[in-house]
């Protein structure tokens, strides 16, 4: 196992959600789950990040803001999809704004179900994410050393 | 300089550079445990940190400003060079000197992302800086006054250590440690915790093999202030070194209950509390020794 996985900083984007599924992803950092036990960390700052976790449906007004954060962050980098409306635009997919899921945005490596998603769903995408993340960083150094 | 003081310098400088970052790196992973314990949490393992900065260096290197990396890499190297000198039995105002130019490379380094947090980021740490600096060389001063020379080394010489008179130096350093730790209540450069405010403060923009380098200079940094905190107990009798040690420890789990229990203060508390500590504890002291 690489160094990548040991200690995925993740950062949250609201893009239309309810609210519900941002309170349990703050819920996996609380003393209740303790995610920093496998070094999770909630950053702030794109540049810091490892794992993208969204929560919400996608529109055209959040659309541009969703793909500037994901450009910001640097590769190997893993995208989380938070959530029924994350996933697919959830009850609201026939709203007259709403594009759809998160991967109408962004490329999405892992799918998250749940209204509200669970705490153990969050973690568990979080560490099928981080199988991902270790392919991308594996990727990275092989490309790395092609351009040296 | 004689070529014996360039000699023993450089021998210290390299085996600073190689201790410190692996001293520094346990103490941040008993740090994050120990916080994450008083918050009832379990906490990360003890190589967490270590784990952090190895995947820093396998990132992807993008940088806003390519003479950024250039600063950060100046200002690893002056905090290393500063320990160096400090551990060698160097003059400790040079090594207050060095390490001050060090944050100012880290400083100038946020500043050259031209980033409005970053640049917000770096305006507070300039502001951290010129709060604790009176104090750090009041420390220094009074260091001069008891042990009659700036060298570290004369310590050893000593027939008492320097905490018997100047103790009040030793708690101003204390105060101002807690800023150049940046912890709470003065981690206002870079939130230390929430990852929140202001983005990531001075070290927003940098990321990458760039961000480890910084985590591997706050260690080389918290390993030298630890330095300063035993220098005071440091005398004649070997004993002393190790009670040093162990002063240091509490010193730094005082620190963590510090980080963990008070929050945040504005920059004017800061700059007014630290200044007003430097004159009293600081000030008083030097005072009272320059006429015993």
């Amino acid at each position: 196992m690489g160094f990548a996985s040991k200690s995925p900083w993740v950062i949250h984007y609201d893009a239309s959600s309810c609210n519900g599924c941002d309170i349990e992803v703050l819920a996996a950092l609380c003393p209740g789950y303790d995610v920093e036990r496998f070094g999770i960390i909630n950053t702030g700052n794109p540049k810091h990040a490892d794992i993208f976790l969204v929560t919400g449906s996608v529109n055209e007004q959040n659309k541009p803001v969703l793909q500037e954060i994901y450009n910001q962050m640097l590769e190997p980098k893993v995208v989380v999809a938070c959530g029924c409306c994350a996933c697919t635009g959830g009850v609201f997919h026939d709203c007259y704004n709403v594009i759809g899921g998160v991967d109408q945005a962004i490329p999405v490596d892992v799918y998250a179900p749940g209204c509200a998603v669970r705490p153990e769903a969050i973690i568990d995408a979080v560490v099928e994410g981080l199988g991902v993340l270790e392919q991308k960083a594996a990727a990275l150094k092989e490309n790395q050393k092609k351009g040296a | 300089m004689d070529a014996n003081f360039l000699i023993t310098t450089i021998i210290g400088t390299v085996c600073f550079a190689v201790l410190a970052p692996v001293i520094g790196c346990l103490i941040d992973g008993i740090d994050r445990i120990v916080s994450a314990r008083m918050q009832g949490r379990v906490g990360p393992k003890l190589l967490q940190p270590y784990w952090d900065v190895r995947k820093l260096l396998g990132k992807d290197k993008v940088a806003v400003s390519g003479s950024e990396d250039t600063y950060i890499g100046l200002a690893l190297f002056f905090a290393i060079l500063a320990g160096g000198i400090f551990f060698s039995g160097g003059n400790l105002l040079l090594v207050v000197f060095v390490i001050t130019l060090s944050s100012l490379f880290f400083i100038v380094a946020a500043y050259s992302t031209r980033s409005p947090y970053a640049e917000v980021g770096a305006a507070r740490e300039t502001l951290q800086v010129m709060s604790y600096e009176p104090m750090v060389l009041f420390m220094a001063v009074a260091f001069y006054q008891v042990v009659g020379t700036f060298d570290t080394s004369g310590v050893f010489l000593l027939r008492h250590p320097a905490i018997c008179t100047a103790w009040g130096a030793f708690i101003g350093l204390c105060f101002v440690l807690t800023i150049k730790l940046r912890k709470s209540p003065f981690d206002i450069s870079s939130s230390h915790h929430a990852h929140q405010e202001i983005v990531k403060g001075i070290t927003t923009e940098m990321s990458g093999p760039t961000l480890a380098k910084v985590e591997i200079m706050h260690w080389c940094e918290t390993v030298l202030f630890m330095g300063w905190v035993g220098v005071f107990f440091v005398f004649s009798h070997p004993i002393s070194i190790l009670v040093a040690v162990l002063v240091a420890l509490v010193i730094y789990l005082f620190e963590i209950w510090v980080d963990n229990n008070f929050a945040r203060v504005k920059w004017q508390a800061m700059l007014k509390w630290a200044w007003i500590v430097a004159l009293v504890a600081g000030g008083l002291n030097v005072a009272v020794l320059a006429f015993i």
